[in-house]
């Protein structure tokens, strides 16, 4: 097998696809964060400059979803074709909730009708709410593990077995710190009376984050077996469990100094360092078969061949310096509080 | 209701209603890019009015084309799993392509395109601009590249056997240059510039009927109708070329569309047309041995019929095959007649006296969004039985685990909120238009 630096080429790209989904939960992370805080806001001013906060960055952000996507199918075929097709409903539902949230920013401001408004609010807050709630869902249905049996073939429940207590709970810590990071980006963007509604806003959201992240945390360590195996074998990634408490630790501190900008980088880094470690427990598997381990889907037998992998790699290569370099031109034009004008949505 | 159709049914509802915007988005922005690089060279306000005015029904045009697109790029999973684990290592690389060179560069300069011109200097707003076009275009060229491997495949070798079978890559650029790649991107794009003249054709058309914007409306319809005349054309210079690369790759499509069934013998070109698949005869109105000239430049020359292929390798919807392709030939005729009519007046100067004229013009564009759709159809139905032309059927590459019942379920969703979209979108393109390119009453009405 082919390695560059003494890693072969499959974990390389399973280190691609985890960095591509970390830039999406943090970057989409504020944008659904700020979503899903919508209709705690209560003039029409408020809300517009909410969304505006957003305008400029959103439609950006979400290329990390179509790469991390893109990277999942050209990288791990198996795997991408497998999780989609035996979870077909949540993905639907967030596909669909994806379109509807993209027609609230478009079509919101558009009239001045009350109703009109109120109504795009509504289906904005609900569908980002939904979004982050489902993207836990589906995390914590991949760290349960899948009824899989031999060729990748998905034995388990259709409708609604996607929606397992575990999973349910996965899907508010999510939520809850999409909603941190959220409040956190807006702050940085408003000011006057809605920044002062916002750091109220935060200090609950904070509530929600710690609760559900501990009730999270000790429902994994005692009851989904496995999950400390990797870190037995090598004790010295208990490193990124650390660093991911020390992160969460952080966010409160510096929002208590009102260092908002710090804030929003160590959230950020507390979604990178959960992210990390569910990769690091998982890893080599992708979708652990509740069925018999045989049957899993792992990095090396779902992967594309060498000769692809190389290809992209050298795209990767190619590609990411191109892209960090469009972010910052886009990130820096649009630095600073939001400004409403003519171009506005 | 089984599987497989509910399956293509919403895969073909999904992908004919993105393949909508993504074309006129990429025409509006070649439209954009002349007109604001007009703009910059002239320091004519008119352009930047044009430009900003175009902008905003960019703006909605693209946004929706990116909501429905993410839909296509998931749904290879959800509902064509087989076929996605069989050309996973071939998409793969096309796929990353796609999105690091061409998504990332729309994405992110669409935000500085559209909110950032009180932000960036003019020329930094013009090289957005060109970003945008540019990055769309680029991702035509990965999704066509994709699709056309589907039709001739190149540089690959099939590993494995049964449910493990698929295609690896052997050659990256002969995969990407596979037989029809060129073609086909060329005739993509060119399809797409048409959506977009005609629609700027169309609005403008409208406000000098109406005797509004007149001179500005002018200038924009002299662009357009510049790219329409000379696209139209060369247009029907690139099918040309598609087709004989289906007469040599694809020969039981070429046979479909023309609805040829005899073994070997000198085939028709119709102009209308309606195949009966029990007679296997044609009743129509065409120019015989025409099919074989254009091919061989030989009216005597015999055409591969569909009766060379076994049954189970026939396209089974002959007669669908055969309409669509003509359709968009006909359309393709069509504009060029009203195009060179229309550059011949202007070169009179009566071209915008001519009201029944700009009346055609007003609601020609619908045409090219019907061709588009035809021609695209033309081709997917052509290539049936076949997913991947030779190798995968339709019928094994389905998700084996998804039940008809979910489908359904989904298949009702997007019907519900893609009406909902359509709507949407035709209110408010309404709404731009009637407002019209100036905004004299700067937005004092804030509503709080």
């Amino acid at each position: 097998m082919e390695t560059f630096l003494g890693i072969d080429y499959p974990t390389l790209w399973y280190l691609v696809v985890g960095l591509l989904f970390s830039g999406y939960a943090i970057l989409e992370g504020f944008d659904y964060g700020a979503g899903a805080w919508h209709l705690f806001f209560k003039k029409d001013l408020s809300r517009r400059i909410a969304i505006n906060a957003i305008g400029p960055i959103w439609d950006a952000n979400q290329v990390w979803l179509i790469i991390g996507g893109g990277a999942l199918f050209a990288g791990f075929p198996v795997m991408y074709a497998t999780m989609l097709s035996a979870m077909y409903i949540p993905f639907m539902l967030f596909l669909m909730l994806l379109v509807l949230r993209s027609s609230a920013i478009k079509f919101r401001s558009a009239e001045e009708m009350l109703w009109w408004r109120k109504t795009w609010d509504v289906i904005y807050f609900v569908s980002n709410t939904l979004i982050a709630f489902l993207l836990g869902v589906v995390l914590g249905n991949i760290l349960e593990g899948f009824a899989i049996g031999e060729n990748f073939s998905y034995k388990g429940g259709i409708f609604f077995s996607f929606l397992s207590p575990y999973a349910i709970m996965v899907g508010f810590t999510t939520l809850s710190i999409f909603m941190t990071q959220g409040a956190i980006f807006l702050l940085l963007k408003t000011e006057g009376r809605l920044h002062a509604r916002l750091t109220y806003l935060l200090k609950n959201g904070m509530i929600f984050f710690i609760v559900s992240f501990s009730i999270t945390s000790l429902y994994t360590l005692i009851f989904i077996p496995g999950v400390t195996d990797n870190f037995k074998e090598t004790p010295v990634f208990f490193v990124i469990p650390l660093l991911s408490f020390l992160a969460v630790a952080n966010v409160p501190r510096l929002i208590a100094k009102k260092n908002y900008g710090f804030a929003l980088i160590f959230s950020s880094l507390t979604m990178a360092f959960l992210l990390m470690l569910v990769a690091f427990q998982l890893y080599p598997v992708l979708l652990l078969s509740t069925i018999n381990p045989e049957y899993s889907v792992t990095i090396y037998n779902a992967a594309s061949s060498q000769k692809s992998l190389g290809i992209m790699l050298t795209i990767v290569v190619i590609g990411a310096p191109l892209l960090a370099g469009y972010f910052l031109f886009l990130y820096k034009t649009f630095y600073g509080k939001v400004k409403l004008d003519d171009t506005s949505y | 209701m089984d599987v497989e159709i509910l399956a293509r049914v919403q895969f073909a509802f999904t992908i004919a209603f993105h393949y909508i915007y993504p074309p006129l988005s990429i025409g509006i922005g070649l439209i954009m890019v002349i007109m604001e690089g007009l703009y910059l060279k002239t320091g004519n306000k008119e352009y930047e009015i044009l430009t900003r005015f175009w902008l905003k029904i960019f703006a909605i045009t693209f946004g929706i084309g990116v909501a429905t697109g993410i839909i296509m790029e998931f749904e290879f999973g959800t509902n064509w799993a087989v076929y996605s684990k069989y050309v996973g290592d071939i998409f793969g690389s096309a796929l990353a392509a796609e999105g690091l060179f061409a998504f990332g560069l729309e994405s992110t300069f669409l935000g500085i395109l559209i909110f950032g011109w009180n932000r960036v200097s003019p020329k930094v707003h013009f090289i957005s601009t060109i970003g945008v076009f540019l990055g769309s275009m680029f991702s035509a060229v990965w999704i066509v590249v994709a699709n056309s491997w589907q039709q001739t495949p190149a540089g690959y070798h099939i590993v494995g056997e049964g449910l493990k079978a698929r295609a690896e890559v052997t050659d990256f650029w002969e995969m990407v240059l596979n037989p029809s790649s060129i073609d086909r991107i060329i005739h993509t794009w060119q399809g797409a510039f048409l959506a977009g003249a005609f629609m700027v054709l169309s609005v403008h058309a409208y406000y000098i009927r109406k005797g509004r914007y007149v001179e500005l409306s002018k200038r924009a319809f002299k662009i357009a109708l510049i790219v329409a005349a000379v696209v139209s054309f060369t247009q029907l210079l690139s099918g040309h070329s598609s087709a004989d690369g289906v007469a040599e790759n694809q020969p039981a499509k070429l046979a479909a569309m023309e609805g040829h069934y005899e073994k070997s013998a000198p085939a028709d070109l119709y102009i209308l047309g309606w195949v009966d698949n029990e007679t296997q005869k044609v009743s129509g109105i065409g120019v015989p041995g025409g099919l074989s000239f254009l091919v061989h430049q030989d009216f005597e020359e015999p055409i591969t019929g569909l009766n060379a292929f076994p049954i189970e390798d026939q396209p089974s919807q002959v007669n669908a095959v055969f309409q669509f392709y003509h359709i968009m030939i006909s359309i393709g005729m069509f504009l060029i007649a009203i195009t060179f009519y229309a550059s011949f007046l202007w070169w009179r100067g009566k071209l915008f006296e001519t009201k029944w004229l700009m009346w055609i013009f007003s609601f020609s564009v619908i045409l090219p969004q019907i061709a588009n759709q035809a021609g695209w159809f033309a081709a997917e139905m052509g290539r049936q039985p076949w997913i991947v032309y030779g190798h995968l059927r339709t019928s094994e590459g389905f998700s084996q685990e998804v039940s008809a019942n979910q489908i359904l379920f989904s298949l009702i969703l997007f019907a519900v909120i893609y009406s909902l979209l359509l709507v949407l979108f035709l209110y408010s393109l309404n709404k731009k238009i009637k407002h019209g390119p100036y905004d004299e009453a700067k937005n004092t009405l804030e509503i709080i």
